[in-house]
């Protein structure tokens, strides 16, 4: 190592702070939207409870968002004694 | 009508947990009634760094559930006999924590105590919810590192959004605590420094802790810094911080380092 490396290197302070307002602002911009995933999750626990009682727990909403394409993904669980027979798991 | 506080963070080993005993022992160490209660269901630590682990009977859990009164689960502290604990439980169950549950339990505290302290746990999730769920003012513990000063955004999100004050449309009094400070390395710009976090997370600031040794040492006694070592910095910080979390308008001094003999030596000659 260069002896003047050390007098060179930048202190990194100002990095972290560049870094942090870069990241919260867009962090930020996405927070203010309502959150999509969990209207999802209700409203389709809703139209599911009308047929089938299922827990809470058997409902799995996430999303993946992607540069170009972003993903849901919907699991759901329906209980085998369920009296109505339904196929919509996966 | 006591106030409640919510100590949070999101990130997890900040000092949340050493914060709410020290401010909360300062606070009550000046007559007025306190409660500190344990949130972090599963991993109860406050007890511990309360120095109260072998008198814990019942807890949060067993008030909440209806097998045991709040004043049988709140422990004087043997210090300060203002200072009160409502420990948490150890159990795994994650919903042991209702809603409704805390909010009876809150609202009898609030009625007798002048402060009640929630401790949060880490994260931002049930039960970070619903400790930060009824509070009038939240103190934001954040380290001046980057991981630190984005989870404390997230909660300071959450706060506005998620807090019963906020949904009525009120206001959540909002403080940040910056501990851990190295005032060695903020001077030499290896450390965000008070003006980028305050800048960045555009919240007033409750008071700056310095990183010390007596902060650890005061966990390993199980005492509250402020009450075990009151004269030291870190101490100080934490009384001081108290004092403006009770509506004192006391200035915040940055801490500087002092100089060593060589800086000393050099800056003469540069003179």
């Amino acid at each position: 190592m260069n002896l003047l490396d050390i007098f060179k290197r930048r202190s990194s302070a100002p990095v972290a702070r560049e870094r942090l307002q870069v990241l919260l602002a867009y962090e930020r911009r996405n927070r203010s939207q309502p959150d999509l995933v969990s209207i999802l999750r209700e409203e389709i626990m809703a139209v599911i409870a009308k047929h089938v009682q299922i827990d809470q727990d058997y409902l799995q909403v996430s999303m993946d968002r992607g540069e170009t394409m972003s993903t849901l993904e919907i699991d759901i669980q329906i209980p085998n004694k369920s009296a109505v027979p339904l196929a919509m798991a996966g | 009508m006591g106030k409640v506080v919510v100590v949070t963070s999101g990130k997890g080993g900040v000092g949340k947990t050493t914060s709410t005993a020290a401010l909360g022992a300062a606070v009550a160490k000046t007559g007025k009634k306190v409660a500190l209660v344990d949130f972090d269901v599963g991993l109860r630590n406050l007890d511990l760094i309360m120095g109260a682990e072998r008198r814990v009977v019942f807890d949060l859990v067993n008030v909440i559930q209806g097998s045991a009164k709040l004043s049988q689960a709140l422990i004087r502290d043997k210090r300060v006999e203002t200072l009160f604990l409502l420990p948490a439980s150890q159990t795994r169950d994650k919903d042991a924590l209702t809603e409704d549950g805390v909010g009876e339990v809150i609202d009898k505290l609030r009625s007798v105590f002048d402060y009640v302290f929630c401790d949060s746990p880490a994260g931002i999730e049930r039960g970070a919810q619903l400790a930060m769920r009824f509070a009038d003012e939240a103190v934001i513990v954040t380290n001046p590192e980057v991981s630190s000063v984005r989870d404390s955004d997230r909660i300071i999100g959450l706060l506005d959004a998620r807090t019963l004050r906020a949904e009525q449309g009120e206001q959540i009094a909002k403080h940040v605590l910056v501990t851990r400070y190295d005032a060695a390395r903020a001077a030499r710009g290896e450390m965000l420094s008070i003006d980028d976090v305050l800048e960045i997370l555009s919240t007033p600031l409750l008071g700056i802790i310095p990183e010390s040794q007596d902060v650890l040492r005061a966990s390993n006694l199980g005492s509250p810094v402020t009450l075990s070592e009151p004269l030291n910095a870190a101490a100080k910080a934490y009384i001081d911080a108290a004092r403006r979390l009770e509506g004192e308008d006391l200035p915040v001094v940055v801490p500087f380092e002092r100089k060593g003999f060589l800086d000393r030596l050099l800056g003469r000659r540069a003179a």
